[in-house]
């Protein structure tokens, strides 16, 4: 790689994995096991790579196929499971299937599931928005810091999480409920005589979603940032560039893909976020995640629900799909030599 | 290679002729540390001006300070006559050409020429034509709309030479431009450099810790040490004449022995070697205290070996072979001389065959011409 501001995130994965996998080999119970298999006609190869195959298909595919099945079964309002089966065997020897798309045309017919899909996509991108234009200036500036410094502000940027999530949400209710810390503060300054109201807002909402989803975005983007060349900057001053304008010509364009991976990051997480409309957003917020919830335990109605389950996760499939298509492009452009 | 000495092309020795480029007691401190301590330099247009030094020497910093990213600590630059203070590297006369070269990766050839017209909001038309005219100077035509992952080093050097050339800067400044490119590349850019610089009459600031690199692409040399220009001259005149034991070391192999002075005359100098073992006779005077201690430099292949004693008393010693490297045009003996000193020799392989040829443990003389020596007092 000529250019290290092009590896993708994959990419330095599978090095990573690549250099994991030759420290195994290289161990003497490795090699033992594997004298073994390779009497059984297993090599230790094939054995490693499935790991990850055998996870995905306990943790990720047989729970989809369930899911899947659930969302073309019918509703049976009484009794457990509350679906019909899909199949059955009639009087013990015909074999009847009842599939139905019925699930899927009533999220269509009915508004409230469009619009909670729609209410979502905004609040993910807009969230995704603010994300950039938080995030992009620190990840900057760790980038550009004493070196020495680099790793305390990163370490700072991921202080959070060794807090639970759902903590931090419940700190933030503390903060912005009218009794708060914030209410009470500018009450006391004078500012303002009577409590602002920012709990169960839009606005707290995104508060939430903005503040959790932040590092992701930052990390992937300093992951970029810090391995810019400086000289390249230079290079288009000296050329008669003045600093913004260069920033925006060279460091701008070469961060794209920091910036693609770190959206992506805070858009798909943020586009199914639950407990924060929840917890801090408005009665009124609708979320399909709210929605999904509430379908399953509210009204038990799980055909419905895992249809919306379906839709959710194929409207997140396609930008994945096309993010994976640009890395292979940018990457394949790279061997190009 | 380097630009032909013709009428006017050494302007460094006309008295009435106007530098281009005026360094006025620059110094540059990081903290504590001088990195250019009280240079003055002046450069003529036109001219293929190599910064030689060894790294950390403050070569890089001084070029750095030309280009604007560094301001000195004290002292001026001029650029045709204009003082560069607080003129940032955008609005300077000055291009650069980055030892790594800095292309843009995400912009074509085309696009990483045309940034810095682009900048000077030219017309479309003007810019394409400049473009498309520099890149058929360096060669590159047909490589348009490549990335510069997809060139070789020899062509990415190019297009960063276009991009630099292009804005038709007053002074271009190449940090250690051939660094990059293997051994016979580098040779044939030295030519395409020379030529192109000829053609296009901007004056070069090269930067180069290689002394090949200075030798063949420059009109003048400074050699730099420690912060300081320590001589500046055309490659003959510091090669031929070091001014110091550093510049001799520096540039080239070279012989060194140590003595005093023991005659002193105007046309003459002798100076008892005991390094040596003899009488070293220098053709030309040296003003230097009686007595004092100095060192008479030769240069490896203005030596001679022989078997037999060469005549006269001076400028001689015997010693035995202790190793010989055959380099293909040329041979290099080292030579032990009785004082125990090592001598370095060489000797062109001028026939295919030579028979009855010198060869290990075989006891020589080695002598040299009492023009040959330079001697130097520090």
């Amino acid at each position: 790689m000529a250019n290290p501001s092009y590896v993708t995130l994959g990419q330095r994965i599978l090095a990573g994995l690549d250099k994991a996998l030759t420290t195994v080999m290289a161990s003497p119970p490795y090699r033992w096991s594997q004298g073994i298999l390779r009497r059984a006609g297993v090599t230790g190869r094939t054995l490693v790579i499935a790991v990850p195959w055998v996870w995905l298909l306990i943790f990720f595919l047989i729970p989809f196929i369930i899911v899947f099945k659930i969302s073309f079964a019918e509703t049976r309002w009484l009794g457990s499971p509350p679906y019909a089966p899909i199949w059955e065997w009639v009087e013990g020897h015909a074999l009847h299937v009842k599939i139905t798309f019925a699930n899927y045309l009533f999220l269509l017919s009915d508004s409230l599931y469009v619009q909670a899909f729609l209410s979502s996509l905004k609040v993910a991108s807009v969230s995704t928005i603010l994300c950039l234009l938080l995030g992009y200036p620190m990840a900057y500036g760790i980038a550009r810091a004493d070196p020495s410094w680099r790793n305390t502000l990163l370490l700072l940027v991921i202080l959070p999480f060794w807090t639970s999530f759902l903590l931090r949400v419940y700190a933030w209710m503390g903060l912005l409920n009218n009794h708060g810390v914030i209410n009470q503060f500018l009450m006391w300054t004078g500012i303002i005589d009577e409590p602002i109201v920012m709990l169960q807002t839009d606005f707290a909402m995104y508060i939430g979603i903005v503040y959790s989803y932040l590092p992701f975005m930052i990390l992937p983007l300093y992951s970029n940032l810090e391995k810019h060349d400086p000289t390249l900057l230079e290079a288009a001053v000296d050329l008669g560039c003045r600093p913004f304008r260069a920033f925006l010509s060279i460091t701008l364009p070469l961060s794209k893909p920091g910036i693609i991976a770190g959206s992506m990051l805070v858009f798909i997480p943020a586009v199914g976020e639950f407990v924060i409309p929840r917890l801090l957003g408005g009665t009124d917020s609708l979320m399909i995640g709210r929605v999904l919830w509430d379908e399953y335990f509210l009204n038990r109605n799980w055909p419905v629900a895992s249809a919306v389950a379906i839709a959710l996760l194929l409207l997140l499939v396609i930008p994945i799909v096309i993010f994976q298509r640009y890395q292979l492009q940018e990457a394949s452009g790279e061997q190009q030599r | 290679m380097a630009a032909r000495p013709d009428e006017g092309t050494a302007p460094w020795l006309d008295p009435k002729a106007q530098p281009y480029i005026r360094i006025e007691n620059v110094t540059k401190k990081f903290g504590e540390f001088v990195a250019v301590d009280d240079v003055t330099l002046n450069v003529y247009r036109g001219e293929i001006f190599c910064l030689l030094g060894g790294s950390g020497c403050g070569k890089t910093t001084l070029l750095r300070m030309l280009a604007g990213f560094e301001r000195p600590t004290s002292g001026r630059i001029f650029i045709d006559g204009v003082p560069m203070e607080g003129v940032p590297p955008y609005e300077r006369p000055v291009n650069m050409m980055f030892q790594s070269y800095a292309l843009f990766p995400h912009m074509t050839v085309e696009q990483n020429v045309a940034f810095g017209l682009k900048q000077e909001k030219l017309p479309r038309d003007e810019i394409r034509d400049r473009v498309a005219e520099m890149l058929s100077i360096v060669k590159l035509n047909g490589l348009e709309k490549r990335k510069p992952h997809q060139l070789s080093g020899g062509q990415r050097q190019r297009v960063a030479l276009a991009r630099s050339l292009v804005k038709r800067p007053k002074l271009l400044l190449l940090d250690e431009p051939l660094g990059a490119l293997d051994k016979k590349l580098r040779e044939h850019t030295q030519f395409e450099l020379v030529n192109i610089q000829e053609r296009l009459g901007v004056t070069f600031i090269v930067v180069t810790h290689d002394q090949e690199e200075a030798m063949t692409l420059a009109s003048r040399i400074g050699v730099m040490n420690q912060g300081s220009i320590v001589q500046v001259g055309t490659p003959h005149d510091i090669y031929e004449f070091p001014n110091s034991r550093f510049v001799a070391e520096f540039i080239g192999n070279v012989n060194m022995f140590e003595g005093r002075i023991v005659e002193d005359e105007p046309d003459h100098v002798t100076i008892d070697s005991p390094d040596l073992g003899g009488v070293i006779y220098v053709g030309h005077g040296v003003s230097t205290a009686p007595d004092a201690i100095v060192w008479a430099a030769i240069r490896p292949e203005k030596m001679v070996l022989s078997r037999e004693q060469p005549p006269g008393e001076y400028n001689r010693a015997s010693g035995i072979i202790k190793e010989i490297a055959y380099m293909g045009d040329l041979s290099i003996y080292i030579v032990q001389l009785d004082s125990g000193r090592r001598v370095r020799v060489t000797k062109p392989n001028t026939y295919r065959h030579a028979e009855n040829e010198l060869t290990w443990d075989e006891r020589v003389w080695v002598s040299w011409d009492e023009s040959s020596s330079v001697v130097v007092t520090e």
